[in-house]
């Protein structure tokens, strides 16, 4: 098992992230809805660089009593990272795929020493 | 407590990549797995590869052969505000391909070149060097839709324009980039023409029909092209595109509909009157290549042609096999965007269509669904010959093209 220093704590402010190599892999840290989350920098689909993507929430088309549809809109409340090359979207605190669940980025675990961010591969 | 080098993360210098990102930093990924594969020694030719040449248009106009029309269009570049291109038709506003941002390297690019040769000649580059490709055959963009122009002359203008240009600023500098000359085929005395005048040119390995437009490719009036690309073993491309002004995509809402339906659609027309008019009987050493509809849809033309040609085959008395033995002899295609969700699906689709020997490798790139070389060597069904064939070699025999790799990884 092998520990990177990533940086402080607080370098990394809601909503931000910061993507870092591992000796040869790569990890992006997000911070979301004040907590960390890391993922390997590797989309399921075609190894593209997921977490060098554009974050979006997620697209919603509420449906109203009569099963009509008027908008579409953001649910703030779930925040997604696009990957960059295709277009596949994942969820940020699950990892789990905007559409079929099956489809999962690949968490890394993280520790939180004496303010430092650490990456434990 | 003491921190080693060694055990510090190094932040990448690109966090996030968008419109300004360099290819090689969008593909490092991609460039990575090529090592890791072993590329370097594998012949790679990306056969349907873009750039987008209204980048270029107003240095383009000026190979406008018509003086009149050409000094219309330098003066309009000069002039006018707020305007798409001169000439060309298409869907103007209804570009969704990033799927709103999401996929910048689609919506423009936009990284510094500054090489000393034209943008797309560097861009061309750095994509060929990342993806490991050593041979990209070239497209334009929104010219893709100039089959559908109210002005059939217009096609001709610009087809010529931009055959003339790509030669003289992109394909002269690099003999790696290659193209398939645009085809006026509205005019087919025009084909004619630039038959005549571009085979044999620099990077020129065949020619191209945009496949959107309302032309029956087993009119009369195109047996005289037929006849001259056989004459030269010069082979004929279908590049599918999308048109949503086509009425039979009017219904559809989404951009994700009308893209999959609409660049397979054209396609499967033009291909159904190919076969069941006898062109490859008519020509049978005329080489015919179908680009940009992906793969699943032959299995299942395949499948319907021949189950109503046996109950009606008065219907086409040309025909002395199958529809679909035509379509896996007499036919080759493009990989991308290549189905893989169902594995099984595309496993039976490579073998209907003969994938070891009709089968080339293709990219796309820069567009927002390209396929990398490393998806057809890790398709687990295929032999190595079998990749080896579909990643490079059977695109150097049909083009005649040195086999020997020339990248550098």
């Amino acid at each position: 098992m092998a520990e990177y220093l990533v940086c402080s704590e607080d370098e990394i402010a809601d909503g931000g992230r910061k993507v870092v190599a591992c000796g040869e892999r790569e990890i992006g840290i997000f911070r979301v809805k004040g907590a960390l989350h890391a993922w390997h920098n590797m989309c399921p689909h075609r190894q593209g660089p997921i977490c060098q993507g554009r974050i979006y929430p997620q697209v919603i088309e509420p449906v109203d009593e009569r099963q009509e549809v008027r908008t579409l809109q953001y649910n703030e409340e779930n925040m997604h990272v696009a990957c960059p090359w295709h277009g596949w979207e994942f969820n940020l605190e699950t990892g789990r795929n905007a559409g079929p669940a099956k489809y999962r980025l690949h968490r890394a675990e993280l520790a939180i020493r004496e303010g430092q961010i650490y990456v434990v591969l | 407590m003491d921190i080693s080098n060694k055990d510090r993360a190094r932040e990448l210098p690109v966090q996030q990549i968008d419109v300004f990102t360099d290819t090689r930093d969008i593909l490092a990924h991609a460039n990575r797995a090529a090592k890791k594969r072993g590329f370097e020694d594998w012949l790679i030719c990306d056969v349907d590869a873009h750039h987008t040449e209204t980048i270029s248009w107003h240095e383009l106009v000026q190979y406008i052969e018509d003086p009149v029309i050409r000094h219309q269009a330098m003066l309009f570049h000069d002039e006018k505000m707020g305007t798409a291109s001169y000439g060309l038709n298409g869907d103007m506003g209804l570009k969704y391909q990033d799927v709103g941002g999401r996929i910048p390297h689609q919506a423009g690019i936009r990284e510094k070149v500054d090489d000393g040769v034209h943008r797309d000649v560097t861009l061309s580059r750095r994509a060929m060097s990342a993806l490991g490709v050593d041979y990209m055959v070239l497209f334009p963009t929104p010219m893709l839709t100039l089959g559908l122009h109210p002005q059939p002359e217009m096609e001709v203008y610009l087809g010529r324009a931009y055959n003339r240009w790509l030669i003289d600023k992109v394909l002269s500098k690099d003999d790696r980039l290659k193209t398939l000359a645009y085809l006026p085929f509205n005019v087919p005395k025009e084909a004619e023409r630039t038959i005549e005048e571009f085979s044999g040119q620099p990077g020129v390995i065949g020619f191209c029909v945009p496949s959107v437009r309302h032309k029956a490719v087993h009119h009369n009036d195109y047996m005289r092209i037929y006849a001259m690309l056989e004459e030269r073993n010069l082979p004929i491309a279908f590049h599918a595109a999308y048109h949503w002004q086509d009425q039979s995509l009017a219904t559809i809402n989404r951009f994700l509909g009308m893209h999959a339906l609409g660049f397979v659609w054209c396609n499967m027309v033009h291909m159904t009157n190919w076969i069941l008019n006898g062109i490859p009987e008519r020509f049978p050493k005329l080489k015919s290549i179908w680009v940009e509809s992906g793969l699943a849809w032959i299995p299942f033309l395949m499948q319907r042609l021949d189950d109503q040609y046996l109950m009606r085959p008065s219907e086409a008395p040309q025909l002395k096999k199958l529809p679909s033995e035509y379509m896996r002899e007499n036919c080759w295609y493009t990989t991308q965007p290549m189905e893989t969700v169902n594995m099984k699906a595309l496993q039976l689709t490579l073998e209907m269509i003969n994938a070891e020997s009709q089968l080339l490798f293709a990219s796309d790139w820069p567009h927002f669904d390209f396929d990398l070389p490393q998806e057809i060597y890790d398709l687990p069904f295929l032999s190595e010959q079998a990749k080896r064939n579909i990643l490079g070699l059977n695109a150097a025999k049909l083009f005649n093209l040195d086999p020997t790799p020339r990248k550098t990884l």
